[in-house]
């Protein structure tokens, strides 16, 4: 029995080594841990169960039978984030670069399968070369049967992807079908074809870092939601965000304790607004105000800046957050920021998570850009998340809410379940300016009449008052209460059930 | 006593003065510009008359504008504040032409005392001592080595149209002075035209103490004893205490009388301020007067009990002085610190914008004041007290139209040391976000070891940070607290982290006593042992510290108690960690398992990337030009870019010579701080 126990540690230890002490330092000199440490700091000390230790490949083609390590390139397991259940894997670099071999597939499709079986997030950290050549089309196989899971587990359970090192070719799919991907700075990279086969092809110049580096993909391309400044921060912030999360569609967003008074009162919000219509103003002050503790989990900070997504608390439960930034593009809805919102909006509606919509925004906007780039129907990518949404629905208007965009942004047509505005909201078809042109076409060569008509159409319409006397707005808020009121709402609304129409499968406009 | 007083001010004096006339009983008139539509003083007001745009050349310094004011709210006094009109003596005649009482002293005295020349010659007739020197032309280098003498070394050679240290020579024997009054004369004549040298006495080791006097209009006049005000940056003060740590009691003695003698020459009646330079020697020089209520005039509050403000008002509207010289008696230590909206780590640039955070420390009622009644507002009394003569509020916006000063923050204790003590627990827990501003820099001075010897001169910002602010590094002994809080702190976080709902049964995580704690380059391995009431904190050198206080996870002031001293944080949100802020020290502080820390310690440390070749933005705003292209040249102090940030067009010059390779920002384009809006080969 001994000799077994004693064969049991060295196989371990042989195992835990991964690609053996030369690799492993290689690996940290480029400033990475390795995939055990990587887990180590995702999960609570002590908590990791692994799978599949001994996993070896198959592979008997261009001398490879003679290299077997154990594992196979990925660790994979379970283990708990504050005591939760997550599942796991984490590629390996210094096993054959972590490339995906059949073997290496099938050890992360077990977790997957696992995860959708027990309702358990999984968290991939992704640091691999890509396909394992020498398998060829077994390689492949091993991709699209990770692929295939990834598309059932969407909606099923959160999926996180880390990218911590390479991670190109058919490789940035399984991140790219996960709800949430996280880049390192400096040491991670993103892209389909590389800066060589970029080169041959269409004759540009570009480093990795700039074709598919973290500020590429967090600014640009908007294929991350978050980048940070090494693998410690990167794997603490990770576990900050499972805090705010179900583990499934089948569990309402998780509670915890929290030392934040839900009737605070916040005079400084009362001053918010200015009093010129034209100045902005930083949104981000409302959304911390609100927040439980001040806490924010923002995602996609960098990306589409005119709209912020994110997750708060209130009395202790996940709320998320869509709000227009009027310091950027004075707030306007353009595809981006669409694009961006709608993504949030769908993730917090799979995964029963109230939404709370703070709006100011003065319309779409305008441009040969955005018509050509076919703002319509990303644009109606937004209004489509918020309608079919079924979670609670709360909406505070702050300052405009000017035509389609007022539509869009969660409004009471869209089933909303509180619309709140405050004094200073302005919900109208459009500026005083502009309806004032259209409206008195006549007298457009007057300034002095037109200057009258517009004063006119701001005493009559920039106010909350029309839209609240129609019901669309439930109340008038003061501003210092907001915290207070929503916090109220969304208790109301903790019991709200409310299903849509049996259908295979929507048709969003993608 | 007047029924209606007009403020004739606005901001933290204005507020100052309200208090002091609902305490006597008196309705208040504040006047506010657009700018100021929603300002503290106009809501502590009974009623407020608007008097036009935002900048004060529309608004506050108009003096039609005023007596408009005066007129529709029937106020039959005005108190001017500090600043606009408090020393234009046209004001204070218009106000007496329609029969309304100035809070201030009779015309004549602002305008003998408006003109340096005048008044200076005045207080030599008063016998007030003045620095000696020899006005007149000065023929030759014999000459003025005779007058040298006569004025006594060290003095200064000075060119009449001088400025800027040229032709400005410090001479402290009769060789120096020969050879100084050469090259001032050529200096003089190359710089300015003008080779006319004058003699004057230099002050070495100089210090700005003043002396406050109280004048009524019946020919009685008493000294409130000095303030010591020697902490200045570019003129403007910054840090003053009463009484100075300086001064005897003979000395004080001799400028009080003087500064009495002068007053009643001048037929004072108000308060008023003698400034004088007073050397390494005691030896005291008279600088000018002011015709006003000093910005520092608490401090004297503080330590006499005397509200000025009251006896101001009272004067004004002819009563006799009630308090007598022998009253006067000084009572304790008072330290008065500016608050200004300045950033200290950009050269003190004027910062404006939205207080998004304003709270004050609570304040507290001790002292001289207390004891006479004269206390302003509602405190709570104590052993020291903490006084904060403000004019804004969170949520408010500091603009750019007036002074950036935002707070008077002062407090009083039984001696120096324990006022000094009371004020960095109080500049620790004044919280400000929204603007840049000056808290960490003075409470890098009230750390100052001159400071705390009392041995400061006026020369001491410029001495001790002649390259600027950049923030303080806290010894070790301080460190070490920090570090033990913010340990303890952590393990509340991460247990509460530990408690969200959705955990498995029997598989909880466990939080862990063991810690590493890093700040400011430096490691600690702690143990924390909580109990009902704190915890303690073990270093692995075998130290403890014991940690309390009320903080839970969120809170962004944490006012703790580690072993028996008060340690207050100002906490926000790190990855791993906390953005500490005290004593003048802004640092990340992370806290993590011992395993995470020997992780982290692998991480690269990376250099913040060079930013010399780069234009960066200095302040969010909109770019309203860019006036150069990629391959332009640019010359030092060229035009780069025009940016616009509360309605202000800032133009960003270039500071050396260089050829633009990349410009990455547009007009239209809003930017952020720091972020880069050129490139440079």
């Amino acid at each position: 029995m001994n000799d077994i126990l004693t064969e049991l540690e060295s196989r371990r230890a042989d195992a835990r080594m991964g690609g053996g002490q030369k690799r492993v330092d290689a690996q940290h000199a480029r400033g990475k841990l390795t995939a055990r440490e990587r887990i180590e700091l995702l999960l609570d000390e002590g908590s990791f169960e692994e799978f599949d230790m001994f996993v070896s490949h198959r592979c008997t083609d261009f001398g490879m039978e003679a290299q077997k390590p154990a594992g196979d390139g990925v660790v994979t397991g379970w283990g708990t984030i504050n005591g939760r259940m997550v599942y796991v894997f984490s590629q390996d670099f210094t096993v054959f670069g972590g490339s995906l071999s059949e073997t290496h597939a099938q050890k992360i499709c077990k977790i997957q399968d696992m995860a959708m079986q027990n309702g358990a997030p999984v968290i991939g950290i992704n640091d691999s070369g890509g396909a394992r050549i020498q398998e060829g089309v077994a390689s492949l196989a091993g991709y699209a049967e990770v692929f295939q899971r990834n598309i059932m587990a969407s909606g099923v359970v959160p999926q996180i992807s880390l990218i911590m090192g390479p991670c190109a070719g058919g490789a940035v799919y399984s991140p790219a079908m996960t709800d949430f991907i996280f880049m390192v700075k400096d040491t991670s990279y993103m892209f389909v074809t590389g800066p060589d086969v970029v080169k041959t092809v269409t004759n540009e110049h570009v480093t990795a870092e700039e074709l598919g580096g973290a500020s590429t993909h967090t600014r640009k391309s908007s294929v991350a939601d978050g980048a940070f400044e090494n693998d410690v921060e990167a794997l603490a912030e990770v576990r900050r965000l499972v805090d705010f999360l179900p583990l499934n569609n089948r569990e309402k967003p998780p509670v915890r304790p929290f030392f934040d008074e839900p009737g605070r009162i916040e005079a400084s919000l009362d001053t918010l607004v200015p009093s010129n219509p034209n100045t902005p103003y930083d949104m981000k002050e409302l959304i911390l105000k609100i927040a439980d503790e001040g806490d924010f989990y923002e995602i996609q900070e960098d990306f589409a800046k005119n709209i912020i997504t994110g997750f708060v608390r209130l009395e202790g439960q996940t709320v998320g957050v869509v709000a227009n930034q009027p310091m950027v593009l004075a707030g306007c809805l353009d595809i981006d920021s669409s694009r961006k919102a709608a993504r949030f909006v769908r993730f917090c509606d799979a995964f029963e998570i109230p939404i709370l919509t703070l709006v100011d925004v003065p319309g779409f906007l305008p441009g040969t850009s955005q018509e050509y780039g076919g703002v319509i129907k990303h644009g109606a990518k937004l209004l489509f998340a918020y309608g079919e949404a079924t979670v609670p629905k709360v909406t505070v208007i702050t300052r405009k809410a000017y035509g389609g965009a007022y539509d869009v942004m969660a409004s009471k047509h869209l089933r909303g379940d509180f619309n709140y505005a405050w004094p200073t909201a302005e919900i109208a078809v459009m500026g005083a300016k502009g309806a004032t042109e259209i409206i008195h076409r006549a007298d457009l060569g007057d300034a002095e009449k037109i200057a009258a008509h517009t004063k006119d159409y701001e005493d009559r319409f920039a106010n909350p008052f029309v839209a609240a006397e129609k019901g669309f707005i439930d109340e008038v808020i003061q501003p210092r209460s907001t915290r207070k009121r929503v916090s109220r709402a969304f208790a109301s609304l903790r019991g709200k059930s409310l299903q849509n129409p049996w259908k295979k499968h929507d048709n969003i406009p993608l | 006593m007047f029924k209606k007083l007009l403020i004739a001010n606005r901001g933290e004096i204005a507020c100052r003065v309200i208090k002091t006339a609902r305490k006597m009983g008196i309705e208040t008139v504040a006047i506010y510009s657009d700018a100021d539509a929603q300002a503290l003083h106009v809501q502590m007001a009974d009623e407020a008359v608007h008097i036009g745009p935002p900048p004060a050349n529309q608004s506050y310094i108009v003096i039609d504008k005023m007596m408009e004011a005066i007129t529709s709210s029937g106020a039959q006094a005005v108190h001017p504040g500090y600043g606009f009109l408090s020393e234009n003596s046209k004001f204070a005649e218009a106000l007496a032409e329609v029969g309304v009482a100035f809070v201030g002293p009779p015309v004549g005295a602002i305008e003998k005392m408006g003109d340096k020349i005048t008044s200076k010659k005045i207080a030599k007739e008063a016998g007030v001592s003045t620095v000696p020197g020899y006005m007149g032309l000065i023929a030759d280098a014999d000459e003025a080595v005779k007058i040298s003498n006569e004025v006594g070394y060290p003095v200064m050679l000075k060119a009449s149209a001088g400025g800027g240290g040229k032709g400005m020579r410090i001479a402290w024997n009769d060789e120096e002075a020969r050879e100084g009054f050469q090259s001032s004369k050529n200096e003089a004549a190359n710089s300015f035209g003008d080779d006319r040298i004058f003699i004057e006495k230099f002050v070495t080791q100089p210090r700005h103490i003043e002396i406050q006097v109280l004048c009524d209009a019946h020919g009685n006049g008493i000294y409130l004893g000095e303030r010591e005000c020697s902490i200045q940056r570019r003129n403007q003060k910054v840090v003053e205490e009463a009484p100075s740590p300086f001064l005897d009691e003979a000395t004080r003695k001799a400028m009080g009388e003087q500064a009495v003698a002068l007053a009643k020459a001048v037929g004072y009646a108000s308060a008023g301020t003698v400034e004088f330079i007073v050397d390494g020697s005691k030896n005291f020089y008279f600088l000018e007067m002011n015709t006003r209520l000093q910005v520092e005039h608490p401090v004297t509050e503080l330590i006499t009990g005397v509200d000025l403000v009251e006896q101001m008002i009272r004067v004004a509207a002819g009563e006799p002085l009630s308090i007598t010289q022998d009253d006067v008696t000084l009572t304790g230590w008072a330290i008065e610190n500016r608050l200004y909206a300045e950033d200290p780590y950009r050269g003190f640039l004027p910062s404006i914008g939205r207080l998004t955070r304003y709270r004050p420390p609570m304040e507290v009622a001790a002292g001289p004041l207390l004891d006479t009644g004269k206390w302003q507002g509602e405190a709570p009394s104590g052993e020291t007290a903490v006084r904060n003569d403000t004019g804004v509020y969170e949520g408010g916006e500091i603009s750019m139209y007036y002074d950036p000063m935002i707070a008077k923050l002062c407090t009083w204790g039984p001696d120096r040391a324990t006022a000094i003590e009371a004020m960095r627990v109080a500049l620790d827990s004044f919280e400000v976000e929204g603007i840049g501003h000056n808290l960490p820099f003075l409470s890098a001075v009230m750390d100052h070891p001159i400071f705390i010897k009392g041995d400061m001169t006026t020369a001491f910002i410029a001495e001790e940070y002649p390259d600027g602010f950049e923030g303080v590094t806290l010894p070790g002994a301080e460190l070490v607290r920090v570090a033990a809080a913010c340990a303890a702190m952590h393990r509340v976080a991460e247990i509460r982290r530990a408690r969200v709902s959705g955990r498995m049964d029997n598989h909880e995580r466990k939080v862990g006593e063991d810690w590493n704690v890093t700040l400011q380059d430096r490691s600690f391995d702690v143990t924390v042992d909580a109990d009902q009431s704190g915890s303690t904190v073990r270093f692995s050198d075998g130290a403890t510290l014991r940690v309390s206080g009320a903080w839970t996870p969120g809170d962004q002031l944490a006012v703790m108690q580690v072993e028996d001293a008060p340690l207050v944080l100002k906490v926000g949100k790190v990855s791993g960690g906390f953005r500490i802020r005290t004593r003048g020290a802004d640092m990340v502080v992370h806290v993590r398992t011992p395993r995470q820390a020997e992780l982290a310690r692998m991480m690269p440390i990376k250099t913040p990337p060079d930013t010399s070749k780069l234009l960066l933005c200095p302040m969010p705003g909109l770019v309203v030009t860019l006036h150069v292209e990629p391959g332009e040249e640019v010359q030092v102090g060229q035009a780069l870019c025009t940016i616009e940030a509360m309605k202000m067009e800032n133009i960003l010059r270039a500071e050396r010579k260089g050829i633009v390779s990349k410009v990455n920002a547009a007009a239209g384009d809003s930017l952020a701080v720091d972020e880069v809006i050129l490139e440079f080969e």
